[in-house]
């Protein structure tokens, strides 16, 4: 049992960010332990992605390619990483908390006979080389540090923008190799049948500058047009909180908190949010936050660089007055 | 159809913020006083949806919990929603069990269960937040596994199953013998009838311990923890906001907009 593996995820021939930042973190547990920092990527024509990862500065790339391996399908994807986890023996397996990472992490855990610590914000080694993962609890309310019992692997899922986003690495070269193993079908129980995603024709919140996001306060699906227009004034993103999403007002894919997207623009425009820590944990990591709301008492101010106290419906037509104005 | 439910009581997440507190050792939260702890509110949708797959094919509902006789409270509430039958999991050897434990208690009782098609759970507990026992059941159970579930259709003998993802869902095709875990997609679970509390009054809830299920003592409780808590704390919000006022809106406006530029956002 030595050695760290990175599940990793891919989209379009590229690594994707959250994948970047698992190699972030995963230097830093190598430079500590001083053993290897490996990257696995399950799917089809991997060859970029691949080369990508070996540019990022880990040690080898090990690409596992089969028809239908890029579906999101737990059971096959547990099944493949189950077996290389077997050959290769890792001490520490992280993934993304994503919907492959959450869903997957404890699967392994089980079969692997593993540890396992979900929605970890930080990974260290303490003075006697044990994990320790810290991990927001009570919907955020508390971190946890946890430690890890060293006789067994430990599987790890990182929190999306926990850290940097890896940037190549021309001093360490990893080397890409195909693992050659293959998943028997017989052996899957779940049959996929459709994947829909729903096409966001805004800008992406992950890669959103700017957002603007509204939640409970804005009373219901009408008054998120007034939200759209500030978005629209900025160039900014459209996000909600759960309330907007649960009762229907907005698509759930708008959706930013511990069960939607995680996020971190420049500027986050928080519109009727109370400021609840499952939305906050999806993004506290904002470098300026704004809060607009008519309750003075209201936690979001809490977290807020800059506040007003007043109702949305007043307070909203005018800043889009005044941001017009600034542009011209 | 035979339906099991696994439900936890936790500490009521709604809780406002300033009442949330943690003991001088950062290990424990102390419970806030005068607010009585609830059902998961994910366990309760999964509660809602095997009401649900009764209403349309019949069956029986069985709530399984971990827990003490502070517990009955809550299987009677899921009682009252319409479920048919409790079973509280009670024993000493237990106490401070992780995910892994938890789940090895629950499927040693469902395997004492013995007739059942469906299990339900919800996709994590909003105390601990972790989302792992309904998978590690699946796992010891060998049964097949759909985590994040919205909802879910009985057709020619199999499941088929609509299952959330950040940016859109999946449908999933499944033998009638599944674990599923529950999303908050599914919908508000509904509120017990008054016809439903009194029946539930009424109902005797079996405790059942570690020897009854033949729960090995080395596999549950804090001893058999794959992890162990360090520390907790409670994460400091760093920043100082500054409040922007206007006699109209129009002035506090137009305020937070020179500050945005002056900050450079804009």
């Amino acid at each position: 049992m030595k050695g760290i593996l990175i599940c990793g995820e891919w989209k379009d021939e590229k690594i994707t960010s959250v994948s970047k930042e698992l190699i972030t973190i995963g230097k830093k547990l190598r430079d500590a332990l001083n053993q290897c920092l490996d990257f696995l990527l399950i799917g089809e024509d991997l060859g970029r992605a691949a080369e990508e990862a070996a540019s990022l500065g880990v040690d080898k790339v090990f690409k596992v390619e089969g028809p239908k391996y890029s579906e999101l399908h737990p059971e096959r994807l547990v099944g493949i990483i189950t077996a290389v986890c077997r050959k290769t023996e890792p001490s520490i397996i992280i993934l993304g908390q994503t919907d492959m990472g959450r869903d997957i992490a404890p699967r392994l855990a089980a079969k692997l006979g593993a540890g396992v610590c979900l929605d970890c914000v930080d990974l260290a080694f303490d003075e006697a080389s044990t994990l320790m993962q810290t991990k927001p609890v009570y919907g955020g309310n508390a971190l946890a540090q946890w430690a890890s019992a060293d006789d067994r692997p430990q599987v790890v899922t990182m929190r999306p923008r926990s850290e940097h986003p890896a940037e190549p690495d021309p001093s360490h070269k990893g080397k890409v190799e195909s693992f050659p193993i293959s998943f028997d079908e017989k052996h899957n129980r779940s049959q996929l049948i459709d994947t829909t995603i729903t096409e966001d024709k805004g800008i992406k919140l992950e890669e959103a500058k700017v957002i603007v996001a509204g939640g409970g306060g804005i009373g219901g699906g009408e008054g998120f047009v007034l939200v759209q227009e500030l978005a629209n004034a900025l160039g900014a993103a459209l996000g909600t909180t759960r309330v907007p999403s649960d009762e229907n007002w907005m698509p759930k894919s708008l959706e930013i908190g511990q069960t939607g997207h995680v996020v971190s623009p420049s500027l986050y425009i928080a519109v009727g949010i109370s400021g609840a820590p499952q939305h906050l944990a999806g993004c506290s990591n904002s470098k300026t936050f704004v809060a607009i709301n008519k309750d003075p008492e209201a936690p979001i101010f809490n977290t807020a660089d800059f506040g007003i106290v007043g109702d949305y419906r007043e307070i909203l037509p005018a800043l889009i007055e005044k941001l017009k104005a600034l542009r011209e | 159809m035979n339906i099991i439910v696994c439900v936890k009581q936790i500490q009521d997440p709604e809780i406002p913020v300033s009442k949330f507190r943690l003991d001088a050792d950062g290990k424990k939260v102390i419970p806030p006083e005068g607010i009585p702890p609830v059902i998961n509110p994910y366990d309760e949708q999964a509660v809602e949806l095997a009401l649900r797959i009764k209403e349309q094919h019949g069956g029986q509902i069985t709530i399984l919990t971990i827990g003490d006789d502070s517990t009955t409270r809550m299987v009677k509430h899921a009682l009252a929603m319409g479920a048919d039958e409790g079973i509280i999991l009670i024993d000493k050897a237990f106490d401070g069990s992780d995910s892994f434990g938890k789940a090895y208690i629950l499927s040693q009782a469902i395997r004492k269960i013995g007739a059942y098609d469906l299990i339900l759970c919800g996709r994590q507990a909003a105390d601990w937040d972790e989302g792992m026992v309904g998978t590690i059941l699946a796992e010891n159970l060998e049964l097949p596994l759909i985590t994040l579930v919205e909802s879910v259709e009985f057709n020619d003998g199999r499941w088929r199953v609509k299952r959330v993802i950040l940016d859109g869902h999946q449908i999933f095709d499944v033998p009638p013998q599944v674990v599923l875990t529950i999303s908050h997609e599914l919908g508000p679970p509904r509120l017990p009838s008054g016809w439903g509390i009194i029946t539930a009054s009424k109902k005797k809830i079996p405790a059942w311990d570690a020897r009854f299920i033949q729960a090995e003592p080395a596999r549950c409780g804090a001893g058999a923890s794959r992890k162990k808590l360090v520390k907790l704390v409670i994460p400091k919000r760093e920043r100082q906001c500054e409040m922007i006022e206007g006699d109209k809106p129009e002035e506090a406006a137009g305020r937070l907009a020179k500050k945005m530029r002056e900050v450079g956002v804009l």
